[in-house]
This record gives structure tokens, sequence and C-alpha cells, in this order.
């Protein structure tokens, strides 16, 4: 049993659901207790959705857990399959139902034999991985499902498209600015005169899965998702990809030149040098190179920073800060501990030192303890920065209302260098400001107040200083707490009664 | 539809595929309003996602509840469950000292079959701080009855028989030792100033009835209000479950009167009647200043008690109400059903003058609602309006095929069919804001009104700009 307050990553269902509603024309049913459907709700509101989630739960009650479940689900998926005519239906059970043990995967065909559409069984460990890793097995599952089906029927098409193309995998709803950043890539590569064959899951039909091995090679922008596929159609038609994520000038630029090699390397007429386009969005087109130059960005000349995110963003993230402005990345830090050599090695050399971890309280002490200027984190994270007074500049998972603008903002692609850019400067304290602070004198007095943001120093406080503590204001409750425990442990004091309270307000007053 | 022209009120049930809250969102409420309690849920990642996402809670400061989460080594029953709970709650202990921790109990733990009741009382010994069970799973319950469960479940932690007898001689003797049961003679919400400036007039202020403990949980300033409604007529409320701390429950046992002010609170009504032998007063609820009124005189009636200027006060709020009422007057209403006040809104909606086409709720107790529906159908007679039906586990596929046909002039929904409606240019509330708002009593009228009128103040502000239907389709347009 774990005791927790927050999760960065979600329950392994939720990536299964967010994979299977983003295709078109999928339906999900959900074999869950009522209330375990709230994925229906997150992505009507956070992302604003037009059209009814198309999930349903077949609820599992008192009554189907003393008769058994087979026959609701069984009507449930033959039902959906008449009333909205899915392509495919995918029934997934929740971290509940998976302990009923029950065999969904006999449900699963005894459905099929009445249902026009597909129905498959999302095959993930609902206590093994979390919603990230279940996203990219569920795409894979889909992808292996539909190629298999293709090959078995003999249309599968394996002649490459006349002109260079590539699938975009990975783009998937509640993802972070995924629209936005579906947007920019395929701009980018549309003036690198490459076609877009397929973009899966967000929009795609998996009718047209057959067709992802025409497109010359795949990109998989974050490394959560689409990963697994990738590998799957490098292994099964040689397909190459490129997984280097398009953020930041210099990483964009590899990107590109990853994508170059895999063109030339086609025995095709084709030759490409994308080094002048390179040049020249670099130079002159993104912002950022020349943001970086700039007087602004030297004032933030070896600032303190903390990144932490999922393993893409975090990585991308100390890179650009550390090689492109020249932060300095006290910390880099993720959440996907499935993911943790490829992240250590990725920023080795840009950061003081790495964490890995998924429990929000450790990010807490480390900011607490290091004291940057700043922070590039989840919500979590910008939470954290606001009791302590710490700027957090959002870039991460999990999402939050505000990471679904309706302005265009991508992360990824020259564009993104630019959002990215606003974002660093805004977050610090902006340069001519702070510059102007230092050289008139004037300067921010608020320092962190303790070093910990959990209390497992054990001090207790008696029941009348806490009662006194009841009659001071909420506003300043919370401070003048702090306050106290900290006179508290500087004297070696364990117990607070209403003495110290007064000792600890006199000090400071002194 | 033929349910429509029928003059006395049709149930249904469904049993469809709906969707609502875990009734674990309970703690999002309750944890505010005990003020001295921990709420643990001992769920799955699931459960924990959900408190984070759907309710977004979980990210405010120093919350006082937290997840145990299962994990496989729980759920394979490898690890010792009894001694990973101590843990958690001797870490909890130590981090927050609460008076009570509730354990929240989920689907999961009903599944593994973990006995929280068994382990409880030995885990309460050894920290040393009191642990109510609550099973506030989605395999029995719907998002608001998770409150029910815990308030349930305290009932057995109200002190009992002996300090009710403490009470009546401490009345017989000397006003001196309120203090020593000042868990039942203060008026809760109250600060203690008030309280104190009020206790010496109090035996002119109220009449000599049996004790009368109101349970539901509301917000301070509705609690105060509707106790001063009930002193109005010299009517003592000698406590409320949820108090506002842990330490100050009521006393409750034979010869109290309980009184519900929500109506998802069955199986609370039901645990203070067997267990504790105590008079339930069935009323309607009070929201609206119909509901109000009739909760108010039923209360009365039972004590002997003549109302004084009660129709007064509830045409008073009418009058009030004027400006919100002609917005609604003559449009309809669908309820998908949610959160188990849908009866008495509708009763209330009905009064303001809409037409209620049909009342979709999760669960339904004709036993606990009764006069509450006794009053719903008594007010459709005499606004000379349809009976609505009454649909109980509603299916929200069928629901919406339903909506189609009808074009209600207004939805109240679910969070999860709000935007789709919207973009299909039906008028949405969502139904977890009667949820959290303040709607109970005379003064908060106004508030539902205030929530109802919304989208229909926004379409008359849009109006004319012609964009009615988002969606290509226009699946729900026509």
């Amino acid at each position: 049993m774990k005791l927790a307050y927050w999760m960065y990553a979600g329950p392994a269902h939720i990536g299964t659901l967010r994979v299977a509603s983003s295709f078109k024309n999928v339906h999900a049913i959900m074999h869950a207790p009522l209330g375990d459907d709230y994925f229906n709700v997150m992505r009507s509101m956070l992302e604003r959705e037009r059209d009814f989630t198309p999930v349903t739960a077949s609820i599992v009650d008192r009554h189907v857990l003393a008769r058994g479940s087979q026959n609701k689900v069984v009507e449930n998926i033959t039902r959906k399959d008449k009333e909205e005519r899915p392509d495919l239906i995918v029934l997934t059970p929740t971290c509940t139902s998976s302990i009923l043990q029950e065999d969904l995967q006999n449900f699963v065909d005894r459905a099929s034999m009445d249902s026009e559409s597909d129905v498959i069984l999302a095959d993930v460990n609902h206590y093994r991985v979390n919603e990230l890793q279940a996203a990219d097995r569920t795409l894979e599952q889909v992808v292996r499902f539909y190629i298999e089906k293709s090959k078995k029927q003999g249309d599968l098409n394996l002649t490459k498209t006349e002109k260079p193309s590539a699938n975009i995998l990975g783009i998937f709803t509640l993802g972070f600015h995924n629209q936005h950043d579906c947007r920019e890539l395929k701009r980018l590569l549309q003036e690198l005169g490459i076609e877009i064959n397929e973009v899966i899951p967000e929009g795609g039909s998996v009718n047209n899965l057959k067709n992802l091995p025409r497109a010359w090679f795949n990109l998989v922008p974050y490394r959560e998702v689409g990963l697994m596929t990738a590998i799957y159609l490098e292994k099964e038609f040689g397909m190459p990809y490129v997984s280097t994520t398009p953020m930041g000038v210099v990483d964009t630029a590899t990107c590109i030149r990853e994508i170059e090699k895999i063109l030339n390397s086609f025995d095709k007429d084709v030759v490409v040098d994308f080094e002048s386009y390179i040049d020249k969005q670099t130079r002159f087109v993104s912002q950022a190179a020349w943001f970086s130059r700039s007087i602004d960005c030297q004032n933030l000349t070896g600032k303190k920073a903390v990144v932490f995110g999922d393993a893409t963003h975090a990585a991308s993230m100390t890179k650009i800060l550390a090689r492109e402005m020249g932060i300095n990345v006290a910390c880099a830090g993720t959440y996907c501990k499935h993911d943790a050599d490829w992240f250590k090695e990725q920023v080795q050399g840009y950061c003081d030192e790495v964490l890995i971890t998924d429990d929000h309280t450790e990010v807490g002490d480390l900011i607490a303890r290091i004291e940057p200027s700043a922070i590039f984190g989840t919500q979590m994270e910008r939470h954290i920065g606001k009791r302590l007074n710490i700027p957090c500049g959002v870039i991460s998972a999990p999402v939050h209302i505000q990471n679904f603008p309706l302005g265009y903002r991508p992360f990824l692609g020259y564009e993104g260098t630019n959002q990215i850019a606003d974002l660093v400067y805004n977050s610090f304290t902006l340069g001519m400001e702070d510059h102007l602070l230092e050289i008139f004198g004037g300067h921010d007095t608020k320092e962190v107040i303790t070093k910990s943001l959990s209390t497992e120093e054990g001090l207790t406080w008696t029941s009348d200083a806490q009662a006194e503590l009841s009659k001071i204001p909420g506003f300043v409750r919370g401070k003048i707490k702090r306050n106290t425990e900290k006179f508290a442990r500087e004297n070696n004091i364990s117990e607070i009664n209403i003495e110290v309270m007064y000792a600890a307000k006199e000090s400071l007053n002194a | 539809m033929s349910a429509m022209t029928s003059d006395t009120l049709t149930f249904e049930c469904e049993t469809g595929n709906y969707h609502t809250f875990c009734p674990i969102s309970c703690v999002a409420w309750l944890y505010q309003k005990i003020e001295d309690s921990f709420f643990l849920v001992i769920g799955t990642k699931t459960c924990g996602y959900f408190l984070q996402n759907a309710l977004g809670v979980m990210i405010f400061a120093e919350p006082r509840y937290a997840m145990a989460e299962l994990e496989e080594g729980d759920i394979s029953a490898q690890l010792n469950d009894y001694q990973e709970l101590k843990r958690l709650c001797t870490q909890i202990k130590q981090d927050r000292n609460p008076s009570v921790i509730v354990w929240i109990g989920t689907c999961t733990t009903e599944i593994i079959k973990m006995d929280l009741e068994g382990m409880a009382p030995k885990i309460e010994q050894e920290i040393k701080i009191p642990i109510v069970v609550a099973r506030a799973n989605g395999l029995d319950y719907a998002f608001t009855q998770g409150e029910d469960t815990v308030l349930a479940a305290m009932v057995e932690r109200c002190p009992g028989e002996t300090k009710l007898s403490e009470q009546s001689q401490d009345k017989g003797s000397s006003k001196q030792n309120f203090s020593s049961t000042k868990g039942l003679f203060s008026i809760l919400n109250f600060n203690k100033k008030a309280a104190a400036d009020t206790q010496p007039q109090e035996a002119e202020d109220y009449i000599d009835h049996p004790p009368l403990v109101l349970f539901g949980s509301l917000p301070g300033p509705v609690v105060s209000q509707l106790t001063l409604e009930l002193k109005r007529q010299k009517i003592k409320v000698s406590g409320w479950l949820p108090s506002q701390r842990y330490t100050d429950l009521p006393a409750v046992g034979k010869g109290v009167y309980v009184c519900g002010v929500n109506p998802f609170l069955s199986r609370t009504a039901t645990i203070l009647m067997r267990r504790r032998k105590c008079k339930l007063i069935g009323a309607p609820f009070p929201i609206g200043p119909d509901g109000t009124r009739a909760w108010v005189e039923k209360i009365c009636s039972v004590f002997n008690v003549e109302p004084i200027g009660l129709a007064e006060r509830e045409n008073k709020i009418w009058e009030g109400l004027e400006d919100y009422l002609q917005l609604v007057r003559g449009k309809s209403v669908f309820f998908m059903g949610d959160n188990l006040l849908e009866v008495s809104l509708a009763r209330f909606l009905t009064r303001c003058g809409m037409i209620v086409y049909e009342i979709g709720i999760p669960y339904m107790d004709k036993r606990y609602q009764a006069a509450e529906l006794a009053l719903l159908e008594k007010t459709c007679q005499e606004m000379g309006v349809p009976m609505p039906r009454i649909v109980e586990k509603p299916d929200n596929y069928n629901q919406i095929q339903r909506i189609r046909e009808l074009q209600p002039d207004l939805a109240i929904t679910g969070m999860a069919h709000a935007n789709p409606l919207e973009a299909r240019g039906i008028s949405t509330k969502w139904s977890v804001e009667f949820t959290f708002a303040q709607i109970h009593g005379f003064t908060n009228a106004r508030d539902i009104l205030e929530l109802v009128t919304r989208p229909l103040r926004r379409n008359n502000s849009l109006e004319g700009l012609g964009w009615t239907s988002l969606v290509k389709e226009g699946v729900l347009s026509n």
C-alpha cells in the first residue's frame, strides 16, 4: 500500500481509452463499476470535446457480481455495434474489475460472432503498467490487429508512396499540446517535401492502418506513446523510424538530419539536402536562436532551474535550457520510471543531478532544497512553486484545462521553439526587471521558509496551540505555522505549545 | 409521449448504462465540512486519479485526505493489509494528527473482501485515533450516496443515551454546566462568542420539545440559516450530523427526533431509526421556498408548534424571485440524473412554472423520499402541468434520443454530456453544481435560479448570432 496524494500518470485503462477514442469510429466498452467512467468527463471537459465520448461503461454492480458479467458485457458490445456501427470495439477492464479475473477474452470472442464490428480486448496488466505504457501498448495492439487482418485478407499494400512520406505515430487525445504539435509537424514535413501518409491514432481510421507500411518512415514525436508501434513496424516491414523529439532548435535540426539520412538511404532518385532549410529556419525564421543571443537571455545566464516531467518533455527541456539558453539546470527529473536509463543518458552533462521518481513529495522537497529561480514541470510543480513562491512554466502532462488553449501553442518544431522561449522568459523574473532590481538594490525578500515540504520531523502541536493557530485568519495561518515550526526546529523543540508560538513570534519581530 | 399526459407519477427502472460520479467523491466536500478529520480512500490508482482529475481537488494545499493505493502485492494478498494500514495511519497521525480518520472503502476493497470493519477497531486501539469505516463503493452506491455511507457510519460514533440523560439533568439543574455538554448545546457554526451571547436567553427563545438532530452535510452558513429558520418557530436544533468538528458529534438515542436535509441519506435515516431508536421526521427537503416551508411546517407539526409567519415568508421569497421566474416560466427541463437531488429540484422548478419532462435518478428510495414525491405530485396538480416520468438508473444513450425528440429548453446533466449537448444546441447545466452550491433554505432559492437561468440568459445574449449548432452532422438540431 502506498500513501498517495497525487499521481503523475493515471491508471492503465485511461491510456487504453485515450488511444481508442482518438481513432475515428472506434467505440470502447469499459467493464467497470459505476463512477469508473470519468474518462468521459476528462475528455469532454478538458478538451472541450464537442462529440459524445465514444466510451460506454458496462456497469458492474452487486447484481452483476453475483451473476457474472458475461451476458451484460456481450449484450453491451452487440448493442453498441448496432447503435453506432463502429469499425472497432475495444473492451477494457479497470484496476477494479480486472481483479474479478473474468474471462473477458471469451466475452470478446462470443460478442464478435454477432457483431459487424471488430472486437478486441485491450491487453494490459492494470497493476504493472501506467497510463502511458498502456497507451503505447494499446496503439501497438490495434495496429498489429489490423496489419494481421490485412495480411489474412491479402490486401496489405507494401508499395512505398511515390513521393517521400511519413506516418506520425502517437498524437492522441488528452495529450500535452498534441493537437498543436501535430499541426506544426505536418507543416515541417510539408516544407521538407514529405507527404503525410497516416497520423495515428488521433483522427485516424482503423481501416487505413493497412496503409501504414506505404510510408517511407515513421516519426515518433513522443517516446511515451508510439515507440512500440514504430518498433513493431520496423521488425515487420523494415520501416525506419525517427524518435528524436523535434523540440528546441538543436534537436529539431537533429531530427531533420535523421529524416534526411533515411530518405537518402532509399534506392530512389531522391537525394535531399535539408541543411540550408535548417540554417534558414534556425537563424531567421525561429526567433529562439536570436533570443539566445539577445540581452534578455544574457541575463538568464547561470540562473538555476529545476525540470520535471515525462521523459520526452523533461529531457528536451533540460537540453534547451542548458544548451540553448545557458541556464543552469540544477536538477532534471522524470516520473517515467520505466524509461529511466534513456532519460539519464539524454540529460547527462546538462544538469547537476537527476531525479527519477513518481512521488511528488520527493520532487517538492528537492525544489525546496535547491531553491531554483524557476521550475519547468507539470501542474504539480506549478502548485509546489506557488507554495514556495517560485515561478513555474508547465511543460508536460498530466494535462490541465490550461493545456488546451484555443490559440496556437505548439511545443515542437520551429514555432515550438518560439513558444518555449516565451515560456522560459516569462517564467523567470523578467530579465530586465530583475537586472534593474539588482542595480538599484531592491530585491525580493521572500525566502523559502522551510527546506522541506513534508513534515517528517515529527513536530507535534499541543491542542491549545492548535486552537490558538485556528484563531489566526486563514490567509496568514500557514505562514505563522511555518514560522513557528521553523523556530521550533532551530531550537530543537519537538512539541509546540502556546509559549513556543509566542516565542517564535517575538523572535521574528526582534 | 404517453408519460407526459399521466396524472400520477410514473416510475421506471431502465437499468441502463449511465454515467455518474463515483461515491468516493463525497470526500471532496466532507473533508472540508468536518474540519478535524482525515479521509483515507483505500483503493486503486483508478480511484486516486478520479479524485485528482475529475474533481480536481487533490491539488489544493495540505489536503486532509489521501489515497491508500492498493498495489499488486495488496491485491494478491502477499502483503498483510493490517500491517500496511497501520503503517499508513501511523504516518497520517504523525503528519496531520486528525481527530478522526475516515476509511473510505471502494469497489476494490469490496471485491478482495478486505475486512476493514474488523481491522479498524484494532488499529484504532493502537494509534489512539478513532477510525470510522464507510463503504462508499460504486458497486452499491452512486455519487452523493457516498455521504450517506459516511454519515451512517458516523451515527455509531455519536454519543448515546448516557449523554442524553446528562443533557436532561443539565437542563433541569443549572445553566453553568453548559461547557460540559457543549456538543449538545452549542448551535453549530455560530462562532463561540455568538453562541455564548445567545445562551442566556435560550430558555425564553425555545419551547420545550424533545431534542431535534438534523442530518446532512451543508456549508456553515446554510447550517446557520436553517437553524435560525427553526429558531424563529421556537424550535431548537440540538445538533447536526455531521458537525463542524468530529469531536462535536450530536447525541442521538431514544426520544431524539431526527430529520434529513438531503434526499440521498436514506441509509443514515434507517440506521438512526434502527440502531439508535430515533424518530424520523419524514418531510420534503428544504430546497426552494416551497420545500423549505414544507420542511419547517412538518417539523413544527411534529412538535405541536403552530408555525408563525411561514406563508408570508415564503411569499416574500417568491416575490424576490420574480425577475428570474419570468425567465423560466413555461420553459421545459430534462434531468438526466446524477446527484439524487433531482426530485427536489424538479419539484421546485415545477413550482417556478417550468415543465419537467423527465427525472432521471440513479437510485430512488420511495420511502425516504415519500414526502418529497407527494409534494411533487401536489405541485404538478396545482400548477396544472403533466407529471414527469421518473426513470431510475437511466440509460444515457436512450435519454439522449429522448432529448433529441423533446428538445427541452434545459438539460441538467452530468459533466460528460454537457459539452456535446451544448454543441448540438441543447442548453445544459451541470448537475454537480447543485451538489456544491448552497441551495438549501429560503435565502438560497435565488442561487438555484441563478444557476438554472444562466444558460437561458447566455442564450438571450448570444441570440441572433446564428450559431446554435456547432457540429457538422447537426445530430440533435432538428
